[in-house]
C-alpha cells in the first residue's frame, strides 16, 4: 500500500534525524512472539534507557522488577554493571535468573546522584553489555544525559525505579527520555495439582514506549537463562474448559 | 618515667624488660614506620619524633572507608605489629598531637566545631610546650588547655616568650604549620614549580595534565605502571593539599591517568595560590607492552579495568565489588565480596531452592499461624497486613554451622516459600525444627521477597 510504504519511510527518515546519524542498534527480542510484536523494533532497543519499576507493593521492594531486569541483563552477552543505593539485592537471585556472578560487578553509592553518576560512566565506557541502576528519582535531565550516553555505546541501561513509600510511585508519570517503560506486577501463579509454588507469573505491563503502543501481557517468570515465557494455557490457544489440563512446571 | 632509677622501676613491675636506649636507632625505625604510612594511607606523612606519626588526611580517607575505617584500619595494623598506638584525627595538627597523647580513648576523631570542647580539658603538657614553661604555668595555677586559652595573651607573652601562644595557636589552627614530609628516595616522581602562583581549576587541570605526560615518560623509561598516584599541590601559604587516586591494575596511559587525577581537582582549595605541584607515582608495578591483536575467532574481551579504576575512585572503599558463592548454606553468610576485576570464579550457587531477589536484613519478625511440626504458615502478619498462604513450598533445613560458632550447634532454620492471594512470593522461616526446644523458639521471621 502506497500510503503505508510512505509512513514508515517517513519514519526511517524520522528515526535517522533522532540518531544523529548514527547506524541502529539492533534490538533485543524477548523471544516471545506476542511481546515482540508489541514493542517497537521487535525487541528491547540496544543503546537505549529503558525504565522497570514494581506494581503495587513491587514499587517499595521492586523485588520482580529487579528479577526482570536482570533477565534482560543475562540475555545480553558482557559484563553489567550494577548501582544501587540499598544493601538488599541478594545476589544468589541474580544467578538463578541467568545472570552469572562473574558478569555482574556492583558499585554501592551513599546517594541516587552517585548512582546516576555511576550508571553514566559505565555506560559511556563502552565495554559492557547492561548497566542496571536502582533508582527512586529520575529527573528529565538525568534520564537524557544516560540516554545520550546508552545512544553513544550501544550500551543496554535500565533504571529499576523503586520507591520508600507506596504513595511515591505516582511520580512514575513523570515524563523521562527513556525508551520504554515497564511495570511488572506478581500474579497468582498456575495451581499445581500437587502441594508446592510453580513458576512465578507477572503481568508485565508496557506502560509507554517510544513510537509504539501500550500492550499487557501475563508471562511466567525468568527461568535460569532469563527467558520469558508465555504461560501455558494461552500459548496453547484459548484454555479448555472441558478437560483438565496439567501444566508443565520448569 | 624520665629519671627513675632501674632499681626502683624493677621494684615496681616484676619481671620488667630493661634495655638500654637507642635514641638513633628509634628514630630510624620511625621513619621506617612513615614511610610504610606513607605507601599505605596518605600522601602527607611526617615523622614526629620522638614517638609520633603525623598524616594528613587529605585526598587520603575515600580509599579505605572514611575516617572510622582509616583509624581502625591503621590501630589494626600497628596492633598486628605489636605496636600499641594512639590515634587522633582532629582539625589541626596541634590538637591532634595533643589529643592522641592526653585523651582518653585511645582512638578519637574529631570534628571542627568539637574543637574547642575536646581541646579545653587536655593538661598543658598537651601543647608541646618546654617542661620548664609547664612546670612553671602550674605553679601559677593553670593546668588545662582550657583554662590557659581563656587567659590575656600579652602578659603569658611577657612572661614567657612567644611560644605558648604559638603553641595555642597551632592547636586551634590560627596559625599554620610547615611539615617535613617523609622522602620514600626510589620514587618516580615529577614536579612544577611556578613562578606565579596558580589556582584556577582549569589551570591546574592543565599543568595536572603535563605533569601526568612526564610522569608517563618516566614510568616508560623504568618499564613501570603505576598503581597509585600522589598529586601534592604546595600553597603560597605552605600547607599541602593532596589528591590520591588507585588504579586496579599498573598505568602508564595519560589520558586515563588525567582522567583519574581531573576528576578530583575540585576537592583541592587553592587558598591564596598553588605554587609547586608534585606528581608522584608512590605504588608501582611493572607494565610491559602488550600485544593487543587478537586472533580471529576469539571476539575482545573488553578491559574494564579503566572503568573500575574510575568507580573505585568515586564510591567508598569495599563498596565496588562482584559477588562469589561461599561454603556456606547460610544465607546471609553465602555472598562473599571479591574485587571487580579478580579472575572468573566459574562456579555460581547451588540452584536447586530459590532464592529471593530483596533479602531482609535482618529477618523481619512476622506473626505467623502454622501447623507444627512441618507444616507452612497458613497465614501471616508482616506490617501489619495480614496475608493468607494459598500456595508454599518447604521446608528447606538449614542447620547452624557449628564449626565456625559454638552457639550454633544446635540451631536449625526452617525455610519456606509461600504465595499469598495477590501472587506476591515471600521467603519465611522458622527457627527451630518445630518439635525440639533445643534447636529454635519457634518464632517466624521474613527473610526475602521474591516478587
Amino acid at each position: 500500500m502506497p500510503a503505508n510504504a510512505q509512513i514508515s519511510a517517513l519514519r526511517d527518515q524520522i528515526a535517522r534525524i533522532e540518531s544523529g546519524g548514527k547506524r541502529a542498534r539492533g534490538v533485543l527480542p524477548f523471544g516471545i512472539e506476542a511481546v515482540d510484536r508489541k514493542v517497537p523494533g521487535g525487541g528491547l532497543a540496544l543503546g537505549a534507557l529503558h525504565e522497570v519499576a514494581g506494581g503495587g507493593n513491587g514499587a517499595v521492594h521492586g523485588a520482580a522488577a529487579a528479577l526482570f531486569a536482570a533477565g534482560i541483563a543475562a540475555r545480553t552477552s558482557g559484563q553489567v554493571l550494577w548501582c544501587m543505593t540499598r544493601r538488599d539485592l541478594f545476589a544468589p537471585s541474580l544467578a538463578q535468573a541467568g545472570l552469572h556472578p562473574d558478569r555482574v560487578i556492583f558499585a554501592e553509592v551513599g546517594e541516587e546522584k552517585a548512582v546516576l553518576a555511576c550508571m553514566e560512566e559505565g555506560l559511556r565506557h563502552g565495554g559492557l553489555s547492561a548497566v542496571v541502576g536502582e533508582l527512586t528519582r529520575l529527573p528529565m535531565v538525568a534520564s537524557r544525559r544516560l540516554q545520550l550516553c546508552a545512544e553513544e555505546s550501544g550500551t543496554f541501561a535500565l533504571a529499576i525505579r523503586r520507591w520508600r513509600r507506596m504513595t511515591e510511585a505516582a511520580d512514575f508519570g513523570q515524563p523521562t527520555a527513556s525508551v520504554t517503560r515497564w511495570r511488572v506486577t506478581a500474579l497468582p501463579s498456575a495451581p499445581l495439582p500437587v502441594p508446592g509454588v510453580s513458576r512465578a507469573r507477572w503481568l508485565v505491563e508496557l506502560i509507554r514506549a517510544r513510537a509504539g503502543d501500550c500492550a499487557d501481557f501475563e508471562l511466567e517468570a525468568c527461568d535460569d537463562a532469563g527467558r520469558l515465557a508465555l504461560p501455558a494455557e494461552l500459548a496453547n490457544g484459548p484454555a479448555d474448559t472441558d478437560t483438565r489440563r496439567i501444566g508443565a512446571v520448569a | 618515667m624520665p629519671g627513675m632509677a632501674v632499681a626502683k622501676a624493677q621494684a615496681l613491675v616484676a619481671g620488667l624488660d630493661v634495655r638500654d636506649a637507642d635514641p638513633a636507632g628509634d628514630e630510624a625505625a620511625l621513619e621506617r614506620l612513615a614511610i610504610w604510612a606513607f605507601r599505605r594511607y596518605s600522601p602527607i606523612v611526617a615523622a614526629d619524633p620522638p614517638d609520633g606519626l603525623r598524616l594528613d588526611m587529605a585526598g587520603a580517607s575515600h580509599l579505605l572507608g572514611g575516617e572510622e575505617g582509616f583509624v581502625a584500619d591503621l590501630a589494626k595494623r600497628l596492633a598486628d605489629t605489636g605496636i600499641a598506638a594512639r590515634i587522633a584525627i582532629a582539625p589541626t595538627y596541634g590538637a591532634a598531637h595533643g589529643l592522641a597523647r592526653f585523651s582518653r580513648s585511645p582512638l578519637i576523631i574529631v570534628e571542627p566545631g568539637d574543637l574547642d570542647a575536646q581541646l579545653a580539658p587536655l593538661p598543658i603538657a598537651a601543647l608541646r610546650l618546654d617542661a620548664a614553661t609547664v612546670d612553671s604555668l602550674r605553679r601559677l595555677g593553670v593546668d588545662t588547655v582550657g583554662e590557659l586559652a581563656a587567659m590575656p595573651r600579652a602578659p603569658l607573652t611577657l612572661r614567657f616568650g612567644p611560644e605558648v601562644g604559638r603553641r595555642l595557636d597551632q592547636a586551634y589552627g590560627r596559625t599554620g604549620e610547615p611539615f617535613e614530609l617523609v622522602e620514600a628516595p626510589e620514587l618516580i616522581r615529577v614536579r612544577r614549580a611556578f613562578a606565579e602562583p596558580i589556582g584556577a581549576p582549569e589551570t591546574l587541570a592543565r599543568y595536572t595534565g603535563k605533569l601526568v605526560v612526564q610522569l608517563c615518560e618516566e614510568l616508560e623509561r623504568e618499564g613501570l605502571g603505576a598503581r597509585r598516584l600522589d598529586l601534592l599541590f604546595t600553597r603560597v601559604d605552605n600547607r599541602i593539599e593532596a589528591i590520591r587516586a588507585g588504579t586496579a591494575k599498573p598505568l602508564r596511559d595519560v589520558k586515563r591517568m588525567t582522567r583519574l587525577l581531573c576528576d578530583k581537582i575540585e576537592t583541592i582549595a587553592p587558598g591564596f595560590g598553588i605554587e609547586l605541584m608534585t606528581l608522584t607515582a608512590s605504588i608501582a608495578e611493572p607494565l610491559d607492552y602488550r600485544s593487543t591483536a587478537t586472533s580471529l575467532i576469539d571476539p575482545a574481551t573488553p578491559d574494564l579495568s579503566d572503568l573500575v579504576d574510575t568507580l573505585a575512585n568515586r564510591v567508598a572503599h569495599g563498596r565496588l565489588y562482584r559477588c562469589a558463592p561461599t561454603q556456606s548454606e547460610v544465607p546471609e553468610r553465602s555472598v562473599a565480596r571479591i574485587e571487580p576485576l579478580a579472575a572468573p570464579i566459574g562456579v555460581s550457587w547451588p540452584n536447586d531452592w530459590p532464592r529471593p531477589s530483596r533479602l531482609l536484613d535482618p529477618p523481619a519478625p512476622v506473626e505467623a499461624m502454622a501447623l507444627l511440626p512441618d507444616h507452612p504458615p497458613a497465614s501471616f502478619t508482616w506490617g501489619g497486613v495480614r496475608r493468607r498462604v494459598k500456595r508454599a513450598d518447604g521446608p528447606e533445613r538449614i542447620f547452624g554451622e557449628w564449626w565456625v560458632r559454638d552457639g550454633e550447634l544446635s540451631v536449625v532454620r526452617d525455610y519456606f516459600q509461600v504465595e499469598d492471594e495477590a501472587g506476591e512470593r515471600f521467603w519465611l522461616f522458622r527457627r527451630g525444627d518445630g518439635e525440639d526446644p533445643n534447636t529454635g523458639d519457634h518464632r517466624w521471621y521474613l527473610h526475602g521477597i521474591f516478587a
